[in-house]
């Protein structure tokens, strides 16, 4: 029977049933689920998702397409495990069932393989994905993407294909990893030897954010090593269905980041952090790299988490801020690596500072990874209320600490809130801007 | 009535029928969503319904119920499924009927002090809008961000405040409801005195889905508190918390809540909530009292006192409201977080004269010990009603079996003393073996004329509270061995 196998799969990766019985099924998740929140349907909730998970892990349900659509409507924001007063760690058993789908009933399906295939070998790659960066560059600066907007060219061959363009990032001039050098020196004393993962999205969409960093760091008296081999977290991979190769980038990491002396390894990317704080886990039952991922992982830190943490021996002095500030968590902050004080901390401590709490804060803002261009009237969905939410503080920067969060809110500001003078940016940007040099 | 055999499995044309009436849109009878519509919140029962539906109105409702007395099938009404006693979990040949997409607040009446409400609407969203007026809805259940009115309604929800502000029977002025035979019925109103015929509306709460589908609900709200103080203190000795619980009421003080959480409650929810509670204290108290002006502070001073007296080895007093407010959302993660121990935890709600709770928590410590089950214990001890909690794992049936007997011991204890098998769960499922013992046979003979009557085929959420003789719910969802054999 199909279904013998799936079993056999989905309970192999699973480290052992203690994981699917920890649910005890009391509903308390339901509250936070986004997903719930807009069918009210017990299928698109945790506990009706993780209770599936179960059925076909014991081999009493088969793997169904309605069962591989809930587990992809799922954002995986992970909202439900901060909720979860029982500890259930249901992302490790949404990832793992969308393996098992992507390897059995989606095996061989053609956007399978092309999503697989670009993220594999456009998104890891560093020089592919600055090859496409730079024709995207290309096609933005030409005119080319002024041209095709105006005329809606992409309106007359799909509706969905001409919003999701919009999606489309704007590439930095610059890419961040040609800018930094291998070693950063601070100007003074090294107060403390850190080392500098840049984000496939960063590094390409958001390279003058890497550049922030690498500047507030080296304000603080920071050393900072760049590993130039470094590669993809794999996140993004990871939560996709193709965690075989989301490890292997992992152990290329810690290969080359262990080569180097460091205390902490700053990550400015709310996804990457937290894929890399669970290094540790995803490789425990690996006999050559568990030691050695539970070193690299006890080490990341989320830059602003490193900033809070570090906050008494810094002595930042800042200018006054004349904006008016709100804070956005992204899931992989707030939910994945329960970062939710830090950020906050840091950045009601600059003068001056007019700040607005969010509602909803910790509600995802439908960028998921690439959710928003998988599903993006979903996650469109997502994005119209946290923009309303946005709009009730009357900020006029959101921060947030997250690339993906950012394209997301950047598209949702255009779409719903143009007349609106707002602006998204990253936490270590409005640092940056008012370091009293 | 109708016997066992009429059973079967719900051949294909009902099912076309059932599509027809509430459109395909609101019907669903894949395996998968059968699946998850097998549970509610209590643990370790669950059954497949034949079909889910989502009606859209009251028609649809009443011909759902017209449909299920033609041919004989059940039907169980559902709001969030967070219930503690299996009230929304399936029987066999039955159709779940979820409300949760009725979920407007109809009316908020400043005037009259009311609010009008679809069953459906969340209790933590309905007080977080009147909140927002300077009003105030008190009941407030563990699970309040997910549990819906609806569910409050039939189930005659309680919660924290039930102390001073008495439970969800205590707010509601007027239902409207589906018959089992289709009528709609619409009973009290927005007047304060009602004395016109019998008390049906009181009658309806805490019927479990037995009598009717709740469709409209008539709250009644008051003024919010201005003041609120709130203290916790800590335990070296679990007696010592047990007396000052008594002392405080004897002392004529009313907190509006006073709620108890033994050492492995406060050692899961710390693990979850990560406050600072303290790990080593064999208990906590967590008190609240709120009202106008200066009582506030007399009454928590006195409080502070009898704490004192009862060699409360700290005595903390919230500073801020979001600290306050982090305290009480810990306490309500109690019985789920006990599930870090063990996977299956069986909560039960025994609840006595609030005298006799330092025996009953006494009760409970020798239950454990006598039948060798980790039972972790929280409750609303100002008002006597306990949560001994058996933290066990359901793929052992020893330890299930234990647990068992030790609840067995432990409601026939809170009879003894003059208590209650369940103070706010509800009988379901899971306590309708004890439900004789409790009310006596004329008591539930009464119960069981009354549903007859009521549902003539016995089609709505058969099998719950009691069971109407001859058997007739054909097998239903069981725990045990004893309530498969009734």
């Amino acid at each position: 029977m199909k279904s013998v196998k799936h079993t056999s799969e989905l309970l192999k990766i699973l480290p052992h049933d203690d994981i699917l019985q920890q649910c005890m099924h009391c509903g308390l998740c339901l509250a936070t689920c986004p997903t719930y929140d807009l069918t009210k349907m017990e299928r698109s909730s945790p506990r009706g998702r993780i209770y599936m998970i179960k059925s076909v892990a014991r081999g009493e349900m088969e793997l169904s397409d309605t069962f591989a659509e809930e587990m992809n409507f799922c954002l995986d924001c992970q909202a439900c495990e901060t909720a979860c007063p029982a500890g259930v760690k249901y992302g490790r058993m949404v990832e793992t069932a969308r393996v098992v789908i992507e390897e059995s009933i989606h095996k061989g399906k053609f956007s399978v393989k092309l999503k697989r295939f670009l993220l594999r070998n456009v998104v890891a790659s560093r020089s592919s994905l600055k090859f496409v960066s730079n024709i995207l560059k290309l096609y933005q600066k030409s005119g080319l993407q002024a041209f095709v907007r105006k005329i809606r060219l992409l309106k007359l061959l799909s509706t969905k294909l001409y919003e999701i363009e919009k999606l489309t990032p704007v590439i930095s001039d610059k890419f961040s990893d040609n800018n930094i050098k291998e070693i950063e020196k601070p100007e003074g004393e090294i107060k403390f030897k850190t080392a500098f993962h840049f984000g496939c999205l960063m590094n390409t969409m958001f390279a003058d954010i890497n550049q922030d960093t690498i500047d507030v760091l080296k304000s603080i008296g920071c050393q900072i090593i760049t590993p130039k081999d470094q590669v993809c977290c794999g996140s993004l991979m990871g939560h996709n269905g193709d965690m075989e190769f989301a490890l292997k980038l992992a152990r290329k990491n810690i290969d080359e980041f262990l080569k180097h002396d460091y205390d902490f390894l700053i990550s400015n990317s709310a996804g990457c952090g937290a894929f890399m704080k669970d290094y540790a886990h995803l490789l425990e039952d690996d006999p050559v790299y568990s030691e050695k991922a539970k070193i690299f992982s006890s080490k990341v830190k989320d830059v602003m988490e490193f900033l809070s943490d570090q906050k008494l021996k810094l002595k930042l002095e800042l200018k006054p801020v004349p904006d008016h500030i709100t804070y956005h968590d992204a899931c992989h902050l707030a939910h994945a690596q329960k970062i939710t004080s830090q950020p906050r901390e840091v950045i009601k401590t600059i003068p001056g500072i007019k700040y607005t709490e969010l509602e909803e804060a910790s509600w995802c803002c439908g960028s998921a990874g690439i959710y928003n261009v998988v599903r993006y009237d979903d996650a469109l969905k997502q994005l119209e209320r946290k923009m309303n939410n946005i709009k009730k503080t009357g900020a006029t920067i959101v921060l947030t600490g997250n690339p993906g969060c950012m394209g997301q809110i950047k598209f949702g500001i255009e779409k719903f809130c143009s007349e609106e003078n707002l602006q998204v940016m990253h936490p270590v940007t409005l640092i940056k801007k008012l370091i009293n040099k | 009535m109708f016997g066992k055999t009429n059973f079967t499995n719900m051949n294909s044309l009902i099912k076309s029928k059932l599509k027809s009436l509430v459109g395909e849109t609101n019907y669903f009878d894949s395996y998968e969503d059968r699946l998850v519509y097998s549970y509610d919140g209590t643990p370790t029962l669950h059954q497949m319904p034949e079909a889910v539906l989502f009606p859209e109105n009251e028609d649809q409702i009443s011909q759902i119920l017209k449909l299920a007395n033609e041919e004989k099938f059940a039907v169980v009404p559902r709001g969030a499924g967070t219930g503690l006693s299996g009230g929304s979990v399936p029987v066999e040949n039955s159709v779940v009927v979820v409300m949760t997409k009725w979920n407007k607040i109809l009316e908020v009446d400043d005037k009259n002090l009311t609010v009008t409400v679809q069953p459906g609407v969340i209790t933590g969203i309905l007080q977080k809008e009147v909140e927002k007026i300077g009003l105030f809805y008190p009941p407030d259940p563990g699970s309040l961000n997910v549990c819906t009115i609806g569910g409050n309604v039939a189930n005659n929800a309680g919660g924290l405040r039930g102390l001073k502000y008495g439970v969800t029977k205590n707010y509601v002025l007027g239902v409207e409801m589906i018959l089992p035979n289709g009528d709609l019925l619409k009973t009290g109103g927005k007047n304060m005195k009602d004395v016109a015929g019998y008390n049906l509306r009181d009658f309806i709460v805490g019927s479990e889905g037995t009598l009717g589908i709740i469709t409209k609900v008539l709250l009644k709200i008051i003024p919010k508190p201005s003041e609120t103080i709130t203290i916790l203190a800590y335990f070296d000795k679990l007696t010592d918390s047990a007396q000052a619980v008594s002392d405080i009421i004897a002392a004529h003080i009313t907190p509006s809540m006073m709620e108890f959480l033994d050492n492995t409650t406060i050692n899961c929810v710390e693990d979850y909530a990560k406050i600072g509670l303290p790990r080593n204290s064999e208990a906590i108290l967590l008190l609240e009292v709120d009202g106008k002006g200066s009582a506030v502070t007399e009454d928590a001073e006195i409080i502070k006192k009898i704490l004192q007296k009862n060699r409360a080895s700290t005595i903390r007093t919230a500073n801020t409201e979001s600290e306050s407010l982090k305290l009480k959302t810990a306490r309500r993660t109690a019985f789920s977080a006990l599930a870090r121990k063990k996977p299956t935890t069986i909560l039960e709600d025994a609840t006595v004269p609030r005298s006799e709770l330092p025996v009953m928590i006494e009760k409970i410590t020798t239950a454990s010990k006598q039948y060798d089950v980790m039972i972790g214990n929280f409750g609303h001890a100002g008002d006597g009603n306990l949560h001994p909690t058996a933290l066990t794992d359901e793929r052992d049936k020893k330890e299930i079996d234990n647990a068992h007997r030790a609840f067995d011991y432990i409601f026939n204890e809170a009879i003894k003393l003059g208590g209650t098998i369940t103070g706010e769960h509800g009988t379901g499922l899971s306590k309708k073996n004890f439900l004789e013992k409790l009310a006596g046979i004329p008591g539930v003979e009464m119960m069981k004329k009354i549903k007859s009557v009521i549902d003539e085929n016995n089609i709505l959420n058969p099998g719950k509270i009691f069971t109407i003789s001859p058997k007739c719910e054909g097998s239903l969802p069981s725990r045990r061995e004893q309530i498969k054999d009734l």
